[in-house]
Parts: C-alpha cells; sequence; structure tokens
C-alpha cells in the first residue's frame, strides 16, 4: 500500500524582495499533521505561507499540495486549501452567513450543503447570535473567527494560519484552537506560524524553526530538546536554535 | 521653540504632515517627476491664463464699468463660484470628523481638542482658498493686466469668501450632527456637498433651458430681463462685486463678515468637536442587523462574485453617493432632451458627449470600488478560480450597473432618434470600457474606505480616465452633428487610442492583463 502524498512538499523554494527572504528552502508537512513554523521577526514565515497560499509569486522552487504542483494546477490546488491570515479581511457590509454564502460560491460547494456546514461552523465558534449582523461593528476577535468560518466552510484538506490568535481574547482563542484540534483529528492538515510559543507547544506535532528565510530545525518538541540537549520550554529552545542558527549564517556569509 | 500643545504647534504639525503627503503625491519619491509636474503645472497656469484672456479682453476693452449689468454678471458667476467652494469645505470639515488616523491620538491626550479644531477649521479655509485660487487666480490676473491693479482686490474677495464657505459648512455639519446624529451626517453631508456643488449650476442650466432653450449659464445672467428684476445699485448684494473691482468699503466689509463669522463659528463648534468627533469614531462599531433571513442560493463562482459587488455597493449609502453624485449632472441634459423633444438635430450636440463623459466618469468610479477596492483581496485570489474569470465578473458588474442608469435615458433618445441613440450607446460604452480598462490596468488592492485615495494613488490612471472620457465625448459631439463633421471624429478618436496605449505602456498591470 502506498503512503499518501504529504500535505505539503516546498522544494528549493526561494524568495527576494530587496533582500532574500526565503532562501532555498526545504520543507515537508505529512498529511493530518499540525505544524508550527516558528522564527523570528523578519525570518520568512508570511512569505512562505503567502507563498503556498497563491498569494505571492516564487522566484524559484516548487511547492506541491496533496500531490497537485501549484505552478502547474494553482485553481486544483487553492481548492482543497484555506488561508487566514493575522488581519482578517471580511465584508464591513456583509453579515457573517453571506459571507459563508460568498465563499461557498467561490468554492463551489452546493448551495443546501454549505448552509448546513456555515450554521455549523457559527454554532462552533460561537458567533450564532451574531449570524445575521453586519460584520462592520464586529471585535477583531469575531471578525477572525467569521474568517476562520470562511476557512472552513469549503472543507480543505490544508489549512494555513497566520497568526491566527493576536488579539484574541482567552475564549475566543480557546475556541478557534479548539475548532483546529477537531479538524487534525479528522484528517485535515494545518500549518500555523505563531509568536504564542505555548500555543506551539501543546498543539504541534512537530515543529519548524526558521531564521533568515531557512529552516534551521525541526522535529517534535522532544526532538528539539535532545537537539539542544536540555530538559526545557519551547521558548528556550527557540531562543537557543535562533541565536545558533543565526551564528552559523553569518558565519557562513 | 513652539509650546507642545499650542496652537502654533498644532498648526506646525499639520502644515508638517501634510506637505510631507503633498510632496510624495507629486513627487512619488522621485525627484525628477517633481520636476515634469512643475513644469506641467506652469504649461497648464500659462494655457489658463491664455484662455482667460480670450474671454476677458474682448471685455475689457469695451471699459469695464460698475453698472448694474457688470455686477449681475460678476455676483452671479461668483455665486456659482462660490457654491463650489462651500461644496468643497463641506467636504473637508465632514472629514475632519470622520477621518480617524491620528484623531484618535490626539483625542485620547491631554492635548486640547479645541486647538486642533481650530487648526484642522483654518486648514480647510486655507484649502478652500487654494482650490479656488486655481480657478480664479488667471481670471483676476489677467483682469489685473487688461483693466487695472485695482482688481488685486478679488484675491481679498476670494479669502474671504474661502472663510466664509468654511463657516457656513462647519455650521451645516454641526446642525446635521444635532439633528440626525453622526451615522447619518457624513452621508447627509456628502450630498449635500454635492447638491450645493451642482444644483446651483444646474438650477441656472435649467432656467436657461426653460427660458432660451440652451445650456450656457451666463446667457441667464446678460439678459436684459434677468437684470431688470434684480435690486438696485445701492443693494448690499454687490458688496463683494464692488469689493472685487477694488472699492475698498466693500472690501473691509466683506472681509469683516467672511473672517468674523470663521471666527465665531470657531469659537461655537470647537467646544463640541471632541464630542462629535468620538460620536463619528463610534459609527463603525454599531450593529446592523439584517431583518432578512440568509437563505444559500445556487450560483455560478461569476454570479457569486457579481452578486457580492452589487450587494456591497448598495449597502454602502456613502460610497454609492460619492460614485453617483455624477448622475446629477445628466439632470440638465435630459431636461434639455425633454424640452427639445421631437425638435432639431442640434440639441443632440450638447446632450450626448455629457452623457458620454458621465459614462466614463461613473465607470471609472465603480470599476475602481469593484477591481482595487476588494476588502477581502486575499479570500479571493486563494479562491479556485483564474484571475481572468474574478477580473471578468468584475467588470460585469460595473458595466451592468452602469447600463440599469444610462439606458433610460438612450431610451428617451431613441423615441427622438435611433441615430443618436446608437451613438449614444456606442460612444458611452467606449468610455465607459476605456475607463475600466485604465482601472485595470492601474489596480492596486487598498480597502474599499480608501475611495477618496483612489485619484491620488494614481495621477496617471485619473488623467488618462479624465481625458479618455473627453476625447470619447468629443467623438459622439462630432458624430451627432451629422454631415461632413461626423468625418472629425476620427482625430479624437485616434487621440483616445493613443492615450489608451500610452496608459496601458506606463502602467504596472497593463501587460499583464
Amino acid at each position: 500500500m502506498s503512503l499518501p502524498a504529504p500535505a505539503l512538499e516546498i522544494h528549493g523554494l526561494s524568495k527576494a524582495f530587496d533582500r532574500p527572504v526565503v532562501d532555498n528552502l526545504e520543507l515537508t508537512v505529512r498529511a493530518g499533521e499540525f505544524y508550527a513554523l516558528l522564527g523570528p521577526n523578519g525570518a520568512g514565515k508570511t512569505t512562505i505561507l503567502r507563498m503556498v497560499a497563491g498569494l505571492t509569486p516564487p522566484d524559484g522552487g516548487s511547492i506541491s499540495i496533496c500531490g497537485i504542483d501549484t505552478a502547474r494546477d494553482p485553481v486544483a490546488a487553492k481548492r482543497i486549501v484555506a488561508w487566514v491570515s493575522d488581519e482578517p479581511m471580511v465584508y464591513d457590509r456583509l453579515t457573517p452567513l453571506e459571507y459563508l454564502e460568498f465563499v461557498a460560491g467561490l468554492w463551489q460547494i452546493e448551495a443546501g450543503e454549505a448552509e448546513r456546514r456555515a450554521h455549523e461552523l457559527i454554532g462552533w465558534l460561537g458567533l450564532a447570535p451574531h449570524a445575521n449582523e453586519r460584520c462592520g461593528g464586529f471585535s477583531k476577535g469575531m471578525l477572525q473567527k467569521v474568517a476562520l468560518a470562511g476557512a472552513l466552510v469549503h472543507e480543505p484538506q490544508l489549512i494555513i494560519l497566520d497568526e491566527p490568535l493576536t488579539g484574541l481574547d482567552a475564549g475566543s482563542a480557546r475556541q478557534v484552537k479548539d475548532v483546529l484540534k477537531q479538524k487534525v483529528a479528522s484528517g485535515v492538515t494545518v500549518i500555523m506560524t505563531t509568536h504564542i510559543l505555548e500555543v506551539a507547544e501543546r498543539m504541534a506535532e512537530r515543529i519548524g524553526v526558521l531564521a533568515r528565510g531557512r529552516l534551521i530545525a525541526e522535529g517534535t518538541l522532544a526532538e528539539l530538546r535532545t537537539r539542544i540537549g536540555r530538559e526545557t520550554t519551547l521558548e528556550e529552545i527557540f531562543l537557543d536554535l535562533v541565536a545558533e542558527g543565526t551564528d552559523a549564517q553569518s558565519a557562513a556569509a | 521653540m513652539r509650546t507642545p500643545g499650542s496652537l502654533t504647534w498644532f498648526a506646525g504639525h499639520e502644515f508638517r504632515l501634510a506637505w510631507r503627503d503633498w510632496f510624495a503625491m507629486v513627487t512619488a519619491g522621485r525627484r525628477t517627476r517633481g520636476i515634469v509636474i512643475a513644469l506641467f503645472l506652469v504649461v497648464l497656469a500659462g494655457a489658463f491664463h491664455l484662455m482667460a484672456s480670450v474671454f476677458i479682453a474682448p471685455w475689457a476693452a469695451k471699459g469695464i464699468v460698475a453698472d448694474k449689468s457688470t455686477l449681475v454678471l460678476i455676483t452671479g458667476g461668483g455665486f456659482l463660484f462660490w457654491t463650489v467652494m462651500l461644496s468643497q469645505a463641506l467636504e473637508s470639515v465632514t472629514r475632519a470628523y470622520y477621518a480617524r488616523s491620528d484623531l484618535d491620538l490626539i483625542l485620547s491626550s491631554p492635548a486640547s481638542a479645541r486647538r486642533l479644531f481650530a487648526v484642522r477649521t483654518g486648514a480647510t479655509g486655507i484649502l478652500t482658498l487654494l482650490l479656488s485660487l486655481l480657478i480664479a487666480s488667471p481670471l483676476v490676473n489677467v483682469l489685473v493686466v487688461y483693466d487695472g491693479p485695482h482688481w488685486l482686490a478679488a484675491y481679498g474677495v476670494l479669502a474671504a469668501l474661502s472663510a466664509l464657505s468654511t463657516a457656513l459648512a462647519v455650521l451645516i455639519t454641526l446642525g446635521l450632527f444635532a439633528t440626525l446624529g453622526p451615522r447619518r451626517t457624513r452621508l447627509v453631508a456628502q450630498v449635500v456637498a454635492a447638491i450645493v456643488g451642482a444644483g446651483f449650476v444646474i438650477g441656472i442650466q435649467a432656467a436657461a433651458i426653460f427660458a432660451y432653450g440652451n445650456m450656457s449659464r451666463f446667457e441667464i445672467l446678460q439678459s436684459d430681463a434677468f437684470v431688470d428684476t434684480m435690486p438696485d445699485l445701492s443693494s448690499p448684494l454687490w458688496l463683494p462685486a464692488r469689493a472685487a473691482m477694488g472699492d475698498l468699503t466693500s472690501l473691509i466689509v466683506v472681509a469683516v463678515v467672511g473672517f468674523g463669522a470663521f471666527a465665531a463659528i470657531v469659537a461655537l463648534a470647537s467646544v463640541s468637536f471632541g464630542r462629535f468627533a468620538i460620536a463619528a469614531g463610534a459609527v463603525s462599531r454599531t450593529h446592523v442587523h439584517q431583518s432578512r433571513p440568509v437563505t444559500f442560493r445556487p450560483a455560478t463562482q461569476k454570479q457569486t462574485l457579481r452578486r457580492k459587488e452589487w450587494k456591497l455597493l448598495a449597502r454602502d449609502p456613502w460610497l454609492l453617493s460619492q460614485t453617483l453624485m455624477q448622475i446629477l449632472y445628466l439632470v440638465p441634459p435630459a431636461l434639455l432632451l425633454w424640452v427639445n423633444f421631437g425638435s432639431e438635430v442640434g440639441v443632440f450636440i450638447v446632450v450626448v458627449p455629457v452623457l458620454v463623459m458621465a459614462s466614463g466618469q461613473l465607470a471609472g468610479g465603480l470599476a475602481w470600488l469593484a477591481i482595487s477596492g476588494e476588502d477581502a483581496h486575499d479570500l479571493v485570489v486563494t479562491a479556485p478560480l483564474p484571475p481572468r474569470l474574478v477580473l471578468e465578473a468584475k467588470i460585469e458588474a460595473v458595466l451592468g450597473t452602469l447600463a440599469v442608469i444610462l439606458l433610460p435615458i438612450i431610451v428617451l433618445i431613441a423615441f427622438n432618434s435611433l441615430a443618436m441613440a446608437a451613438i449614444t450607446a456606442a460612444c458611452a460604452a467606449l468610455s465607459a470600457g476605456s475607463a475600466t480598462a485604465i482601472q485595470l490596468w492601474f489596480r492596486t488592492p487598498m480597502r474599499r474606505s480608501m475611495f477618496r485615495r483612489r485619484q491620488v494613488a494614481s495621477r496617471m490612471a485619473t488623467i488618462s480616465e479624465a481625458f479618455v472620457s473627453i476625447m470619447w465625448a468629443g467623438v459622439a459631439a462630432l458624430l451627432a452633428g451629422g454631415g461632413w463633421i461626423a468625418l472629425m471624429a476620427l482625430l479624437p478618436a485616434l487621440i483616445a487610442i493613443g492615450i489608451l496605449f500610452a496608459a496601458w505602456l506606463l502602467s504596472p498591470k497593463g501587460k499583464a492583463v
């Protein structure tokens, strides 16, 4: 029996703006995995995820989602991917339900099925009392939940989240984390960047650490601990790895 | 050194921001571009002075005396001009209350909100004056050259009228806040500004159409019948005109009224500024409930995108008013068409180009909203559909809206002349299509609320959009003229195509579409 294709396979990915931001990146995320991508500010996390989501064209390299080459068949790749950024982009003048109807229309989900899923997601995320209110008056946390519902309504196989918990209160963050856990339990792959290391520590099966556009360490929390030779928190591991990686890159340069 | 929080400190802060904003807008970070634009402005100023000479020289040659007919002409023309100043001031004052930017920071600081208001209202007055100088200074300068330096007093009148229009704009905004509340004030102020700016012009055109059968504003002001109905020479109505002509006493009265009203209104309104600005800031946080329950309907991807565009447009009355206010200018030609129903072709030479011009401008605004003003840009880009399909759907939404607006007028023309209806429809489609294409080539994702910034986001797009609409309007006018004149339509058509080609070459996205 053959193994399923990895949810995400990146080879030699590069991107430069005024300086190299992503440098010959190699990354593989297994199907059904919760993967946390960590790195200091400017390490290239968002650029990598935007390239995977099809929002930024890479300068070089290849990206494959569930076996689909994003350069060859971008539409097929987009059909199974959902993107949630730290800045929720929803329409002020639409209600959450209307927003989900719009997303379902773009992903061509059958109307009846989309409506059922939309109500289910709105219930899960605690948005039911606001389902028919326009998003213009919502708080950042509520907007983020609407954006997340939009990402989930078309049942993607790969969910990419860039700092999804920024600005959320404890209750909202908990709801979002619970929904993501349920999705991973049902076989969906989640890739998330976060600066809240405690979240990565508790939720991620594997963690990748980036510095200056390169993956400097990767593995489970136990593997990362073994690598630095100390039984300590992810925060300590992260700071050690980033310092080590930055020194090594500076020396190589 | 200025004391932080003082009036002069706030003024310095505002001036620095405005200067940097303007400089960045003009140069776009390139020094050579600034020089080119400065040269262009010099040439433009020269052209305006030349045009002003053509009008003023024959009048000055006959000798300009302060008789009733001259005072009526200057007062009438000046009043038309002042309504535009008032409209501009109303827009700026509304912005002072609603634009957030650094307002939250300043209002939450111990600095005086009253001083900030005084400075921002003063800035509105200066901006209004600068804009009026752009248009009026060539006329004044030419009058100074041909008729004498006493016309320099007109600059004093312009300054006083700017102050008066700013004071009135603040008064109207305060009245709206008090009666309608912060939620509706911005929209209503916008509508009032458009009606004030266009209403008097349209009204006088309507009167001219009914009385004389043409669209000239000045024809009616110069008619004996109209002049006879006006008050005699001793009336205070003529004070601004007399002041502009150099009468010192009149100038002092006009200045006292204008600047006095400004000072009084600043003192009165600054007390409530902080309160109203905070209330305006809270508007976006109010909850709006949709009464109609949502039932998911089957739709193709393009239908989904079109429906979304129409829904968003219909639900944003402020944006809608910004865009559709141009329809107001369609009222006089429609009226002219109505009055002259079944008569000669000549009327179409006036009506058809106005419609074509309006279609281009309207399509440009709507196209910006649909193509660049995408609030969920990431969502649409990551959706599983080719980018071309997204653009097609958005263009269809724009042109569909435009068709609904123009169709009734084209049908009205068709009852009169099928050929004219065909010319109007074809040229309006070309004008709208060109404006939409330019918006497509120069698209830059922005929040829809940044609609006002669209004109400064790309000056090349704005200028080419305006010129291409004018050229297609020229084509329409010449075709409507018929006979050998129609052949001349080839010239503006070729210029329009040339402008479109140049815009395509210069645009960042043109070659990518």
